[in-house]
């Protein structure tokens, strides 16, 4: 089906009008970032974006499109899985009884305009961390349960994706269980439109729709074709079982003389879920707030146990990192970890290529 | 039941972290319930010379009689918290460390020989055991908070270590090295400001000094890659937390 581009606003009314709070990409700080908006006019229209490792910048075009650009920092993961968030508070009353409560989980139903294929991968992923495994985790399933999410199509992948190599995009797959519940396509005077879920049909359902035509559908096509066509890819060997070969490779220490061990990387990646916890008190000490937090194996707490950092330098963090997202996701979650987004490349301040250090270890495999 | 006491003592600073410590609002209030405070000159309690609990000392030793006062702060106190970069690694007065000192004084001072000043500006634990530190200029007051909670608790503060970066990821702010090229010492710096300055849009400039496992040469030659030269480069590491071994160390090597 096809829409024209003014229909946006409608459904944009539409799901507020349903409850919504509408969540889309908006210019802000130089870069393009997620947050709440209620018109078309809050979208990056006639944007691109320019991504090298280590570099983000914005420029204007003459187009009229409003999702022709890769992405920004951050799309879902810090709206599902908050950066900071309290868990659980204690109290001591006068006779020195504690009690606990629990915070309550209330969330607002979030509608996400605008995610790419690498986030709506990503969020798979966090779904079977967060909700497939032995524990459900309450606050994330708070705010998933109602969650809304209508995809747009990657048109113009930054220098920096390598979506196509992981299998992630540039566009997001037809037959899509609990990703996406519409996905567009952003075609010169409207957009190309399937619904994943019921939910998505119901809403489309109050657009003014027509049939697509052989030459619209002509037009995604090379669309994705061109989108398909990225600078960087992954090696295309069995990138796990030789990272796990390769632990002693003295590519991992030339990459630390490099890295900052900052953890950039691990905030920006839209599949990266460690977090610490750490109690906050009340001056008093009547009371005591739990908090949980990003952290990053970047970090000397990620490694830390009962008096001893197991991984003290960063040659022994990087290598944590690469060999989790790469090696040992796929024995916990069944894939890899890492959906092609780029962002580890370009959110790196000294410009460090997750490509490159693959490659780097694993084309040095000896057989 | 007596309260436990703390001494807030001063050494050369410009005083800005003890009004951190006097502008914690309703908090110094429920703290003078939880503490006796024996000794605070710049809030009017006098009584230097007591024995406390606690000792927080701000500032950096920077004249003769002050290492004596220090030695015998340390003796009456049973825990020492520096607070501020001058007390944790020298301050800015540090400074003149990489100067001659004698040569300063003689060219500013009208009297140099009523200037009692050491050569070097030194941070407290060159002269005696420090058992917590706080850096920042000024300190976070949340910090200061969080360490006298845990030591009234009995335990020690959780150290706050890693990189101002993880901070700003935190809050969601955008990198202002990777957006605009700022030479942002975030990736090197420890957090505990709550990433103040690349939340305002400027780039962070290492006044709570280096963080655990930095990487300083990798650092140095990203800001040389921003198109620093390499005076500015040491300028960025030689500030705030001069005194600090690893920005010293870096600072140095690119020091023309």
């Amino acid at each position: 089906m096809f829409f024209k581009t003014d229909q946006l606003q409608h459904l944009l009314d539409n799901l507020q009008a349903k409850g919504y709070t509408c969540i889309g990409p908006q210019v802000r700080h130089e870069t393009i970032i997620y947050d709440e908006m209620t018109s078309v006019e809050q979208l990056p229209q006639g944007i691109n974006d320019l991504q090298q490792p280590g570099s983000y910048s914005l420029n204007a075009t003459n187009g009229s499109k409003y999702f022709d650009w890769a992405n920004g920092p951050q799309a879902i993961k810090p709206l599902l899985f908050l950066p900071k968030e309290k868990l659980w508070s204690s109290a001591q009353d006068a006779d020195g009884k504690i009690s606990f409560s629990a915070v309550k989980h209330e969330a607002k139903k979030l509608a996400i305009i605008g995610v790419r294929a690498c986030d709506i991968a990503a969020l798979k992923i966090h779904d079977s961390h967060f909700l497939q495994q032995s524990f459900i985790d309450p606050y994330y399933q708070a705010r998933r349960q109602d969650l809304l999410i209508i995809a747009v199509n990657c048109s113009r992948p930054a220098d920096t994706c390598f979506c196509y190599s992981t299998g992630d995009g540039p566009f997001v797959p037809s037959l899509l269980k609990q990703g996406a519940d519409i996905v567009l396509t952003e075609l010169q005077d409207g957009f190309l439109v399937t619904a994943q879920t019921e939910q998505g049909e119901n809403i489309l359902s109050e657009l003014a729709l027509q049939e697509s035509t052989a030459e619209q559908r002509a037009e995604s096509e090379r669309i994705k074709s061109n989108a398909s066509k990225q600078n960087r890819q992954l090696p295309k060997l069995d990138i796990k079982s030789r990272l796990f070969e390769e632990l002693n490779n003295e590519a991992w220490h030339n990459i630390a003389e490099k890295c900052l061990s900052c953890g950039n990387c691990t905030s920006v990646c839209p599949t990266c879920f460690c977090h610490s916890e750490n109690e906050v008190p009340e001056l008093d000490g009547k009371s005591s707030s739990h908090y949980r937090e990003w952290d990053s194996c970047f970090g000397q707490g990620h490694s830390y146990i009962h008096g001893i950092t197991i991984r003290s330098d960063t040659s022994q963090r990087y290598r944590q990192w690469l060999t989790h997202k790469f090696s040992s996701w796929v024995d916990q979650y069944g894939r890899s970890g890492c959906v092609g987004c780029g962002r580890c490349i370009t959110w790196c301040p000294v410009a460090i290529d997750v490509t490159e250090s693959v490659a780097q270890i694993v084309e040095k495999h000896h057989d | 039941m007596n309260k436990p006491k703390i001494a807030v003592h001063k050494f050369s600073s410009c005083d800005g972290c003890q009004l951190a410590i006097f502008n914690l609002g309703e908090s110094l209030l429920i703290l003078s319930q939880l503490v006796e405070i024996t000794h605070f000159a710049e809030a009017g309690a006098l009584d230097e010379e007591a024995t406390v609990d606690i000792a927080i000392v701000e500032g950096s030793v920077s004249t003769s009689e002050d290492v004596a006062r220090l030695q015998k702060i340390r003796d009456n106190s049973n825990y020492l918290m520096t607070v501020g970069a001058c007390a944790t690694s020298g301050g800015i007065q540090a400074l003149r460390n990489m100067a001659n000192t004698g040569q300063w004084i003689a060219e500013i001072y009208a009297n140099p020989a009523v200037i009692d000043s050491l050569d070097n500006s030194t941070a407290i634990k060159n002269h005696v055991k420090v058992d917590l530190e706080l850096w920042g200029c000024p300190i976070s007051q949340r910090q200061l908070l969080m360490a006298i909670r845990a030591l009234l608790f009995g335990v020690m503060p959780v150290e706050e270590h890693d990189k101002v970066c993880m901070e700003c990821k935190r809050q969601q702010t955008v990198c202002v090295m990777v957006t605009k090229n700022e030479a942002c010492m975030g990736p090197v710096t420890r957090t505990g400001c709550g990433a103040l300055c690349p939340r305002v849009g400027r780039d962070c400039y290492g006044c709570y000094g280096p963080a655990e496992n930095v990487n300083t040469q990798a650092m140095a030659n990203r800001l040389q890659g921003l198109g620093l030269v390499n005076d500015e480069v040491a300028r960025r590491f030689l500030f705030i937390n001069s005194g600090a071994d690893q920005f010293y160390l870096q600072g140095q090597r690119w020091k023309t």
